[in-house]
């Protein structure tokens, strides 16, 4: 069963010559019970995916079923089954937090008695009850994201969407909210998560989706978007420059990948599928032939190189070059990190 | 997380409430969270009656005995009773300020999106804030006919005619306040909204009949002074509590002031009301 299902969605901002396309065409579905994260630099469209699919933003074009119901055409049916938590804690700072969540619940059509009772346990749940009635304006970073999230949980909706969920947020608040986020997942909650944190994606998605540009370029499990990159490489630096010709040859027999090699660095990449392994075989063999090295690794690919792959640049590069349009295609891409990495 | 989170008691339920039942919840509600929020920062509130204050005591003891008032020219305190419209309309009129600033502040803080995340009526945002500041200028108003009586001012035609102004002044309050949504809606940043809300409103209420008689203008500056929404409701008030004796202009709006005020309320709700929905409505597209 789907919980979100989005086909060719678009949206487009402004009109004329000056339109520009946020999002162009996105395909995604969402089975229920599972989290699908969608990763991608800032300006992706993640956001304004997230915004058309919790009937926030119209859509332009193609359409959306959110828990079974065409968000277009019955958006208060939809508004009643999911829960949106933003990128800014979105809570009103003059309230406590448990006015803010008594108001949620309110407005979620919930009794006076009901909202007053969903607001004891979420804050007991947010371990926010001391700060319970305090305004939340005094409240700390995470105290806030930690409300904001509580706020859209007050009807325990089926489809939960959070959109860049922990950017700002210190690295121990992340890792709460992190913490917060997997409880929802183990209580059968269905999770779209926008992030542009590879390992947020990493630590919580069951299946990735990357977007750029608008544009869906990638989907699939960690695993098989690092696979696409080609599995675990050999990562030396080589000592005496000297030397480097000898070391290529040698890193090049245990392997049937091509050895990416930075002259600068000294340092030569090579795809191995043996793992630990083929790490041991190219220590002896260097060692037997005399090459010194200063540093060697196993590496296994992050979803960065699946996004440097993907694109020609990586995820968290702001100033991403406009041909960035390296195509989906492996091979292009290949050459596209090849030329990164020789840079 | 507890296993009481998957008790089925509020899932996902359909609203209990539909139609009107609704949007009245969700107004109330707003308003509750406006008013229970704008009491936490009291210097705001503080504010607005300050400013009114001040020009009161201002304009009755500093230029007061220098401008004459028609047909009263040697009575002793006679500005005093004809400022007083003045200063109410004018503080009626700032109601903009609470109004765009409150809804530019949601708006940045990323309320307005949760909001509209939520099962809620659509108009329930805009009518909360609306009732709320009514209630806000309703205090308002009262705060300074305190301060008018304190200063001489007396209500001469009855309760009925006073009962009247008092709900003519309300009326112009919340004409106003959907003026102050839409500049609220349209710059939605608290900061430009403060200044964007009041800053034109300074000219339009000092070129109109409230501090000063229109008959000492130039000839082009008293007719738009007579024309001004302004005058028309400034007239109305001092008919209705009789601060006036005579009426020296033969303008339509000063001749007919009630009539013209009323009628003056009704265009700016006609044209600010829709508008301000539809910036609502349209808000989050940006």
């Amino acid at each position: 069963m789907n919980a979100i299902i989005a086909e060719g969605l678009v949206k487009t901002f402004g009109s004329g010559d000056k339109a520009v396309k946020a999002v162009s065409g996105v395909d995604l579905t969402v089975d229920e019970g599972t989290v699908v994260s969608m990763l991608g630099p800032n300006g992706a469209g993640k956001t304004t995916t997230v915004r058309m699919l919790t009937t926030l933003l119209p859509i332009d074009g193609g359409r959306a079923l959110v828990a079974g119901y065409d968000v277009a055409d019955q958006p208060q049916a939809v508004r009643s089954s999911i829960g949106l938590s933003g990128q800014f804690a979105a809570v009103d700072e003059n309230l406590t937090g448990r006015e803010n969540l008594w108001m949620f619940g309110r407005l979620y059509q919930l009794s006076s008695k009901q909202a007053a009772r969903r607001a004891d346990e979420l804050l007991e749940q947010f371990s926010l009850t001391d700060a319970a009635d305090r305004p939340s304006k005094t409240y700390s970073g995470g105290m806030r994201r930690r409300l904001d999230l509580a706020g859209s949980l007050v009807i325990h909706p089926k489809i939960l969407f959070l959109d860049e969920p922990t950017t700002g947020l210190d690295p121990a608040s992340r890792l709460d909210l992190w913490d917060i986020i997997r409880q929802r997942v183990r209580g059968g909650a269905t999770i779209l998560l926008t992030t542009q944190y590879l390992e947020e994606a990493d630590a919580l998605a069951d299946r990735i989706v990357v977007i750029d540009h608008g544009r869906i370029i990638a989907e699939g499990t960690a695993d098989e978007l690092k696979a696409k990159v080609g599995g675990e490489r050999i990562e030396v630096v080589v000592h005496d420059p000297a030397l480097m010709q000898r070391a290529i040859e040698i890193l090049q027999r245990g392997s049937d990948g091509q050895c990416v090699v930075d002259e600068h660095t000294r340092k030569l990449t090579v795809p191995t599928t043996m793992g630990s392994k083929g790490l041991v075989h190219v220590i002896r063999d260097l060692d037997e032939h005399k090459v010194e090295i200063d540093d060697i690794a196993l590496r296994r690919p992050t979803l960065d190189d699946v996004f440097l792959e993907l694109t020609g640049r990586h995820a968290e590069d702001e100033a991403a070059s406009t041909d960035a349009a390296a195509g989906t295609d492996a091979a292009a891409g290949t050459d596209a990190a090849a030329k990164e990495a020789a840079k | 997380m507890s296993t009481t989170d998957l008790t089925p008691s509020t899932t996902t339920q359909p609203p209990k409430n539909s139609g009107l039942s609704q949007v009245l919840n969700d107004t109330m509600i707003i308003a509750w969270r406006n008013i229970r929020g704008g009491l936490r920062v009291p210097d705001t509130q503080i504010y607005m009656f300050i400013q009114p204050i001040m020009f009161v005591l201002l304009f009755a003891y500093v230029f007061g005995g220098a401008i004459q008032v028609p047909g009263a020219e040697n009575i002793a305190g006679a500005y005093r009773e004809y400022l007083m419209a003045g200063i109410f309309v004018q503080t009626m009129a700032f109601a903009v300020a609470p109004a765009s600033v409150g809804l530019a502040d949601d708006m940045h803080k990323g309320l307005i999106d949760r909001f509209r995340s939520l099962p809620m009526a659509r108009s329930g945002v805009i009518a909360g804030r609306v009732v709320s500041d009514l209630a806000s200028q309703f205090v308002v108003l009262i705060i300074m006919m305190i301060c008018g009586l304190i200063v001489g001012w007396r209500v001469h035609n009855g309760v009925l005619p006073f009962l009247g102004g008092v709900g003519l002044m309300l009326l112009f309050a919340f004409a106003m306040l959907w003026v102050g949504a839409l500049i609220g809606l349209s710059v939605g940043n608290p900061q430009v909204a403060a200044s964007a809300g009041l800053i034109w409103l300074f000219p339009v209420v000092f070129l109109s009949n409230a501090f000063v008689p229109p008959e000492s203008m130039p000839t082009v500056v008293r007719n738009i002074a007579e024309w001004n929404p302004i005058s028309a409701l400034v007239a109305a008030a001092r008919d209705l509590f009789g601060n006036q004796s005579i009426i020296v202009s033969d303008a339509w709006p000063m001749q007919n002031a009630v009539l013209a005020a009323l009628l003056w309320c009704v265009v700016i709700i006609g044209v600010f009301a829709p508008l301000a929905v539809r910036k609502y409505k349209a808000a989050a597209s940006k």
